[in-house]
Order: C-alpha cells, then sequence, then structure tokens
C-alpha cells in the first residue's frame, strides 16, 4: 500500500517536470450543474491550453470567437443551435481541438460563407466525431494548414444550388487531411480550392446536389478509399494536375447531366483501382492530357468514358468494361489517346495464339455514340432496331469513327485485382 | 349468337395452329435465355425489348395475313350462311388478335415475372399486346385488299420494314441535317406516327435509361410522363388500332369474294 | 323464287355481268352454262352475296337481298372447291354451321351415304380432296333448304358419291326446291335439268327448257357443244 502511494507521487512528480504545459491547464465544464451556463462565456473565461467540456443539453449560440488554444470537448453529443442566425464557431488560433459536438442550423447568407466551424489562417486544428447538422458550410477551412478533419457526420438540407453551400470547403490550404467522414445533403460534399498536399482518405459522400468532390486549381492531392454516390456527380476535377485517384466507388450518380467522375482541364493524373458503377457517364474527359487510367472497372454505365477531341495522351489501361450502354464515345475523328489491354465485354474476337489477349483489335467506339455526340437528340433512337443496323455494319466497314481509337490487346477475360 | 359461335371456332384453329405454338416457345426461350445471361434487370428489359420490337410486328404481320389468306375459301363459305359480314370480320379478327396476344404474354412476360414485378414490365405487356393488335389489324386490312397472296405480303414486310427501321433512319436524317434547330417538339408528333416508336420511347423512359437522353430526354420524359402525354399515348396507340381495323372492317364489306 | 334485274358488275373494266335479267320457279333444275368467264360464277355469288354488284336487285322470295344476309338461310350452297379451317375436326365443322344455322338434327341418310360419319374425328387437314367434296355435298343438304346452288358438284367426287349426288338433287326437286347447277358434264344437263340458261361475256345468251333442245335433229349433245363453239370463237 505504502509502496503504490510512492509510485503514483514519483509518477506525478515525474509529470510536473517533464510533461507539456497543456497538462496542467485548466478544465472548464459548461452547462449541467457548472456555473458556467453558455460557451460564450467558457471562451472568455478560458486561457490558452485549456479544456472547456460541454455537458449534454441545448445551447442556442452563435458567432462564438475561438482566438486562444482550447479544446472544445462535447460530453453526450451536447447540440450548438445557432438557430438559423450566424456562423457559430471561427476560430483563430492554432492547435483547437473540436469533439463530439453536434453543430446545428448556421445562418444562411449570399454575401458571406457562414459555416458552423470555420478555421482562419492557423494551423493544426482538429475536428473530430461532429454532427453537422443542417449548416450552411459544416466546416469550412481558410489559408489554414496541417489539420485534420476526421470522422465528422455532416447532414445537410440542401435544396437548391444556389440557396446550399458545402460540406467541406477548404481555401487555399496546405497538408489538410479529410478522413471517414461522411458528407450528404450539401452543394459539394468536399470543395478543394487552391490547396495542395490534401489527402482525402475513406469518406462517405453521397445525395449532395452538385459534386461528391470538387477539386479546383488544386495540385497534388490525392483521394483513395472513397465512395461518392447518387450525387450530381461523383468528382470533379477541374484546372489542375497530379492528381491521385486510388480505389475510390463511384455509385448511382445518375441522371441528365451527371458523371461519376469529371476531368476538366487537368494534367498528369493517375486514375487507379476505382470502380464506376450505374453512372450516367463513368468519367468524362474534356481537356484532359497525360493521364493515366489504368486497373479500373466500369459496370452498368450509361457512357463508361467520354473523351472529347480535346484530350492527349491519356492512356487507358487494364480496366473492365461490361454491362455499359456504350464504352467510350468521343466527338472527334481524331484520337492521341491510348487503349490498350482492356477487357471489353461486347469483344467477340478469338484467341488462337492462347496468349490471353484478342487477335483481332476491338473499337470501344459505336457508330450511333458518335452520332449523338455530334447531335445529342438523335439519342431518342437508343435501342432502335436500325441503330443496332448501323452499328454492327460500321464494325464491319470502319467509316466514321476514328482510325486511331482502338484496342489492339483487348483481354479475352476479365481481369481480377488484387484490392487491399 | 352468330359471332360467338364463329369466334370460338376460329380461336380453336388458331391456337392449334403449329407456327403459334413456335412462336410462343421461341419467344418464351430468347426472352429466358436473356434474363439467364444477363442477370440485370434493366439490361434484360432493355433486350428483350429489342425482341418484342422486331419479333412481334414481324410475326403478327405474317401470321395474320397468311392466317387471312389460308382461311379465305372458309371464310367465303361462312359468308354463304345467313352471317352478317361484319361479325365474321369482327370473329377472324379478335380471333387472331387474342391469339397472338396470347402468345407474346405467355411466351415474353412470363418469363419475366420471375424477376419481379416493376412498371417496365407492365409497360413492355401493354407494348406488346398493342404491338400486336395493331400489326395483325394492318396485316387483314392489307390482305382483304389484295387478292394476291406475295404481292400482299410483299407489301406487309415492307410496312413492317418502315415502320421497325426506315422510320427511324428518316428521323435520324433529320437530326443529321437540322440538327442546329430545336427538334424535340416535332419528333414527339412524328413518333406518334409509328406504333412501335411510341412503344419502344415509352418503355426506355421507363427503364432508366432516360438519363442517356440527356436534354431531349428531359423534354420526352415530361411529356410521356404527364398525365396529357400519357392520355396523348394511349390514345394514338388506340387509334392505332382502331383505325385500321374500322378500315379493314370496311374493306372486308364491301369485298367481292 | 328468285328475281334478277338488270345486274350489273365489273371487275377492271371487263364485264362480268351484263345487264342480266332473269327468274327462277321453285321446283326447277336450272343448268347454268357457259365458257370459262362467261359470268356464271359472278352471278352464283351475287345471288349468294358473295360478289356486291354495281347496279341491279336480287330478289329472293320477294325480297331484296340488298343488306340482307337472313335470306342465306334458305340457301344452301356448294362451291367448286370447299377449304375449311385446316386444324378443326370435320365435327367442328360440322358443328360452326350448324350453330351458324341454329338447327340440330342430321339427316341421317346423307351422313351415311357420303360417308361422313367415318371422318368425324379427322382434322380437316387430314383429309383428301375427294372426302373434302363430300362433306361439302353433305352441308349443302343438310338443312333441307328452298334453294341449293351448286357449283361443278360432281367434278371432284368418287362415281358412287357423285350418283348418290344426282339422285339427291332429283328428290329435292319434287320437295319443290330449286336447285341451280354449273357444270362441265353436259350428260349431266339432260340427266337432271328442267332448263338451261346459256351465258357469254356477261349476258345471258340462251334461256330455254331442255326438252326443246332434246327434240331438236342433231341431237342434245351437239346441240350443245355447238352453242359452245359458236361463241368460243366469236
Amino acid at each position: 500500500m505504502i509502496k503504490r502511494v510512492f509510485n503514483i507521487s514519483l509518477f506525478s512528480l515525474f509529470c510536473f517536470i517533464f510533461s507539456p504545459p497543456a497538462l496542467y491547464s485548466g478544465v472548464i465544464y459548461v452547462g449541467g450543474e457548472s456555473n458556467i451556463i453558455s460557451i460564450r462565456q467558457a471562451l472568455e473565461t478560458a486561457s490558452d491550453g485549456d479544456i472547456i467540456i460541454i455537458k449534454e443539453g441545448i445551447y442556442k449560440e452563435y458567432n462564438l470567437i475561438v482566438s486562444k488554444k482550447l479544446q472544445i470537448i462535447g460530453e453526450n453529443y451536447p447540440v450548438i443551435d445557432g438557430d438559423g442566425k450566424d456562423e457559430i464557431f471561427t476560430v483563430r488560433a492554432d492547435g483547437c481541438v473540436f469533439k463530439n459536438l453536434v453543430i446545428k442550423n448556421t445562418g444562411i447568407s449570399f454575401l458571406k460563407d457562414i459555416a458552423g466551424i470555420k478555421v482562419e489562417n492557423c494551423k493544426n486544428v482538429l475536428i473530430e466525431n461532429n454532427i453537422f447538422d443542417n449548416t450552411f458550410f459544416a466546416v469550412y477551412l481558410s489559408g489554414t494548414d496541417s489539420c485534420k478533419i476526421i470522422s465528422n457526420n455532416v447532414i445537410g438540407s440542401a435544396t437548391s444550388e444556389s440557396f446550399s453551400g458545402n460540406g467541406i470547403h477548404l481555401w487555399k490550404c496546405r497538408n489538410i487531411l479529410i478522413e471517414n467522414n461522411q458528407v450528404s445533403g450539401q452543394r459539394d460534399g468536399i470543395y478543394i480550392e487552391f490547396s495542395t498536399y490534401c489527402k482525402i482518405n475513406k469518406n462517405f459522400s453521397y445525395k449532395n446536389l452538385r459534386y461528391g468532390l470538387h477539386f479546383m486549381f488544386s495540385e497534388g492531392n490525392s483521394y483513395v478509399k472513397n465512395t461518392f454516390r447518387q450525387n450530381g456527380a461523383g468528382v470533379a476535377v477541374m484546372y489542375t494536375k497530379n492528381i491521385e485517384m486510388i480505389n475510390n466507388s463511384f455509385e448511382d450518380n445518375w441522371g441528365p447531366n451527371s458523371y461519376g467522375l469529371l476531368l476538366k482541364d487537368i494534367d498528369k493524373s493517375y486514375i487507379s483501382g476505382n470502380s464506376f458503377r450505374r453512372n450516367t457517364t463513368g468519367i468524362y474527359m474534356e481537356g484532359s492530357n497525360g493521364t493515366t487510367i489504368n486497373g479500373n472497372s466500369f459496370f452498368s454505365n450509361g457512357w463508361a468514358i467520354k473523351i472529347l477531341g480535346n484530350c492527349y495522351e491519356d492512356s487507358v489501361k487494364n480496366n473492365n468494361f461490361l454491362n455499359n450502354t456504350f464504352d467510350v464515345s468521343t466527338n472527334s475523328s481524331q484520337n492521341s489517346n491510348l487503349f490498350d489491354s482492356n477487357y471489353w465485354d461486347k469483344y467477340y474476337g478469338y484467341d488462337l495464339d492462347k496468349d490471353s489477349f484478342g487477335d483481332v483489335p476491338y473499337r470501344p467506339v459505336s457508330l450511333f455514340s458518335t452520332v449523338a455526340e455530334n447531335s445529342p437528340d438523335a439519342m431518342l433512337l437508343l435501342r432502335s432496331f436500325l441503330v443496332d443496323l448501323l452499328d454492327v455494319t460500321e464494325k464491319v466497314f470502319p467509316v466514321f469513327i476514328p482510325e486511331t481509337l482502338v484496342d489492339n490487346k483487348p483481354q479475352m477475360k476479365m481481369i481480377y485485382y488484387d484490392k487491399n | 349468337m352468330n359471332g360467338h359461335s364463329i369466334l370460338k371456332y376460329v380461336f380453336f384453329d388458331i391456337i392449334r395452329n403449329k407456327w403459334l405454338v413456335i412462336y410462343t416457345a421461341v419467344l418464351f426461350a430468347l426472352c429466358s435465355g436473356i434474363i439467364y445471361l444477363s442477370r440485370d434487370e434493366t439490361k434484360s428489359i432493355a433486350s428483350i425489348l429489342n425482341i418484342v420490337l422486331i419479333i412481334v410486328p414481324l410475326v403478327s404481320i405474317i401470321f395474320g395475313s397468311m392466317h387471312f389468306y389460308n382461311s379465305k375459301e372458309f371464310i367465303q363459305m361462312l359468308l354463304t350462311q345467313p352471317v352478317k359480314r361484319s361479325a365474321i370480320f369482327k370473329a377472324e379478327y379478335t380471333g387472331i388478335a387474342i391469339s397472338l396476344s396470347f402468345g407474346f404474354i405467355i411466351g415474353a412476360v412470363t418469363p419475366l415475372l420471375f424477376t419481379g414485378i416493376s412498371k417496365a414490365i407492365f409497360l413492355l405487356l401493354f407494348a406488346g399486346i398493342f404491338l400486336s393488335l395493331i400489326f395483325s389489324a394492318i396485316a387483314f386490312y392489307f390482305s382483304i385488299s389484295i387478292d394476291e397472296k406475295v404481292k400482299g405480303i410483299g407489301i406487309l414486310l415492307f410496312l413492317w420494314l418502315f415502320f421497325s427501321v426506315l422510320f427511324d433512319g428518316i428521323i435520324l436524317l433529320f437530326y443529321l441535317m437540322f440538327s442546329d434547330y430545336p427538334l424535340e417538339k416535332f419528333t414527339i408528333f412524328f413518333t406518334l406516327l409509328n406504333p412501335v416508336d411510341i412503344s419502344r420511347i415509352m418503355i426506355i423512359l421507363n427503364l432508366d435509361l432516360s438519363a442517356l437522353l440527356g436534354y431531349t430526354g428531359a423534354t420526352f420524359l415530361k411529356f410521356f410522363g404527364s398525365a396529357s402525354g400519357l392520355i396523348i399515348t394511349i390514345v394514338s396507340l388506340c387509334l392505332w388500332v382502331i383505325i385500321p381495323v374500322f378500315l379493314a372492317n370496311k374493306k372486308f364489306k364491301r369485298k367481292n369474294f | 323464287m328468285i328475281k334478277i334485274s338488270r345486274l350489273n358488275k365489273t371487275y377492271n373494266k371487263l364485264k362480268a355481268l351484263d345487264n342480266v335479267d332473269l327468274f327462277f320457279e321453285k321446283g326447277e333444275i336450272v343448268a347454268l352454262l357457259g365458257p370459262n368467264g362467261s359470268g356464271k360464277t359472278t352471278l352464283l355469288k351475287s345471288i349468294l352475296g358473295l360478289v356486291l354488284p354495281e347496279s341491279g336487285d336480287i330478289f329472293v322470295n320477294g325480297k331484296n337481298i340488298k343488306r340482307d344476309f337472313r335470306y342465306r338461310e334458305m340457301i344452301g350452297y356448294m362451291p367448286q372447291t370447299a377449304s375449311y379451317p385446316e386444324n378443326l375436326k370435320v365435327e367442328e365443322v360440322l358443328k360452326i354451321i350448324k350453330d351458324i344455322r341454329n338447327k340440330k338434327e342430321y339427316e341421317d341418310e346423307l351422313m351415311k351415304e357420303l360417308k361422313i360419319e367415318e371422318m368425324y374425328c379427322k382434322k380437316i387437314n387430314a383429309l383428301s380432296q375427294g372426302m373434302k367434296q363430300r362433306l361439302s355435298a353433305a352441308l349443302t343438304f343438310l338443312f333441307d333448304s328452298d334453294i341449293i346452288i351448286l357449283d361443278e358438284p360432281t367434278a371432284g367426287l368418287d362415281p358412287a358419291s357423285a350418283d348418290y349426288l344426282k339422285m339427291k338433287i332429283l328428290k329435292e326437286k319434287t320437295k319443290g326446291k330449286l336447285i341451280i347447277v354449273t357444270t362441265h358434264i353436259i350428260s349431266e344437263v339432260e340427266e337432271l335439268a328442267d332448263r338451261f340458261i346459256f351465258m357469254h361475256e356477261g349476258r345471258v345468251k340462251i334461256e330455254d327448257g331442255i326438252d326443246k333442245l332434246k327434240v331438236q335433229n342433231n341431237g342434245f349433245r351437239k346441240s350443245i357443244s355447238n352453242l359452245f363453239k359458236e361463241y368460243e370463237w366469236s
């Protein structure tokens, strides 16, 4: 017994000497039996490095400015309800932490980007395990560095693009980790502009009005193992380069103007191991150069890939194309992209030399898709017998479809990937 | 009283016809095969749609006209009996139309029912029956009008080709020539002139494939999806049955046998 | 019994019937003669309502047959070649016609003599041409109609059935029926007919009693064949 007391006091002494200042910082309770009943009060009394613990309850507060380094942690998910008035937290100090909170009902404005938590010009902020309910923007990072946004759940209630903000919004940021979040019902699920070295992993972005994930002018980012489902379009990557897109799932982005992945003016990006299912268009490429599309699966899409004439030196290799209405379509009679070693379910060639590649090249563009690309109204003839006849004729005597858009080594069997 | 007993025997005669049995069996085999192979409901309905749009009109036309030409002498015999001409016509047409519809339902729809019941299957059923009624009526009209079997069937085959292929070719040419003009309204009107196209578009719009149709599809969906559009569709399909039946009956009443 | 007045019918500018006026009495057998295309069949078909004339009227028992179908209850008709739905049985064909005529009784003798009962269960497409003709003959007499119209009745029949048929025709005449027959077999005309009508190019050329011809010098047969020759080459 004596020995144990001694050990504990020795340990305390040890801590006292070597631990960082935060450890002996104060803990402030808000709500419950505490004297402090509002978060605003707690923020005023707190000093740098304090922990504010918010007890279960409903707090009708907004415009809470956090300008000290604080950890704000909820107990049993307290609700901070802005009552539709204005922004809830505005963070201007490095190293803040927000955990286990429910942040609800921000204001809506056309002049100002109102957010549930807005982080301005600071670094090392952690936003984890919060629920954002009916916020204009949920998390808004502006000019920040090395922040982490982890395991939050954003539930928006957007009904029109102009009346809604984005779920997680990055503006001029570096080195941000966005992981394991769920975002739905916003304009864009995750929006990234002028930001670099961000990692977006394992998020689930669904039923957003515009894009599940949206990059603008943002180089060198990567997104891995995310799922984008039933968005206006899954992911849009615009005016940027060096984006890695790996092992994501693009599903059910289905509608007259929907895409799984929209590439517009992007260079040297890498798309691999993704699965595109039931999208109107799997990948739409406009002005894309030097991009690699390797080892992806395209199942049951309207168009697996739409590649416009202004795409150069892209390569499409080792992908599976199955059950798509159209495999590839283009609006141009020229082609300078490479199609090689893909599996096409519509390929009916043979493999006499048994090298597992078909001996006859495969042309993935059908005449009808080319016609429809030039006069979209003609799509109305989809599934008409005439169209089938034309396509067969064109396959036998190619005249209209690009000469070089051809897979010279079509796989005989579907490719099985080893996914980890 | 007279008409019913004739109808009964016309019907007995046709259902014992081996070609009807073959038609039903082939449809059944094709549809079951497609369902088994494709596993995806939308995809299999779309493929079955292709078959329905081609085979149902073709078989209705050939079967209808062959039946008429082959039973011409018996019809003559019936005409010497105390029966109204229109009663005989009604019996013959109804017999063919019902038999073809049954053949279609058993051949194409029963395999689909095993995949579950959906709006698209219902529409497919609807379209198939209408196409059977329409094209057998057209077959009757031309086989009543034209006494030479070869000529009659030749014209009917051309009509089939026209409705299933050439008509769409004309639409396609229009699109290519006038791609700068907004043609949706015009096309909606134009497609109503072809029962095969009405059926095809009606089903495609209900098959999620509508998204592929982009802006045009949206316009069409708005038209065909609205109550008035639906009524116009049904009315135009009904007219496609009523007008040929009416004209054929008129021809029949005035024909010299 | 049947009165035809000013009947006209044209097929593709070809006059099939040209102002035909005729009268048929009950209890007589009339032979309708003439070369092919003379309008015999068109005339018969007009009476049956199969062909609709452009002008003129036909009265059966005093009633105009235009837009009527009930008068056909009084007519039994045997076409040159009969055809029935391929997939029906003989029994069923008999039943259709019986249903239409709304009569139930068979004439047993007729059925026996024409050997109809033995093909009852056969399908039409299993019958020979002769069998079909027998069936057709049976159907003609089955309903005891007042007017019997026969188009080349003995053409496809076996001799026994043909003999029976001729006997039947004469027997029906004694019941006071009107029988109109077309035939190429001159002996049949001689045997059966009371009167003959000779048609050519849609017109009635000669309408006369058989007996008159019989008493002419060169005999009946010669007279008839002379008639055919005369118009064939005219």
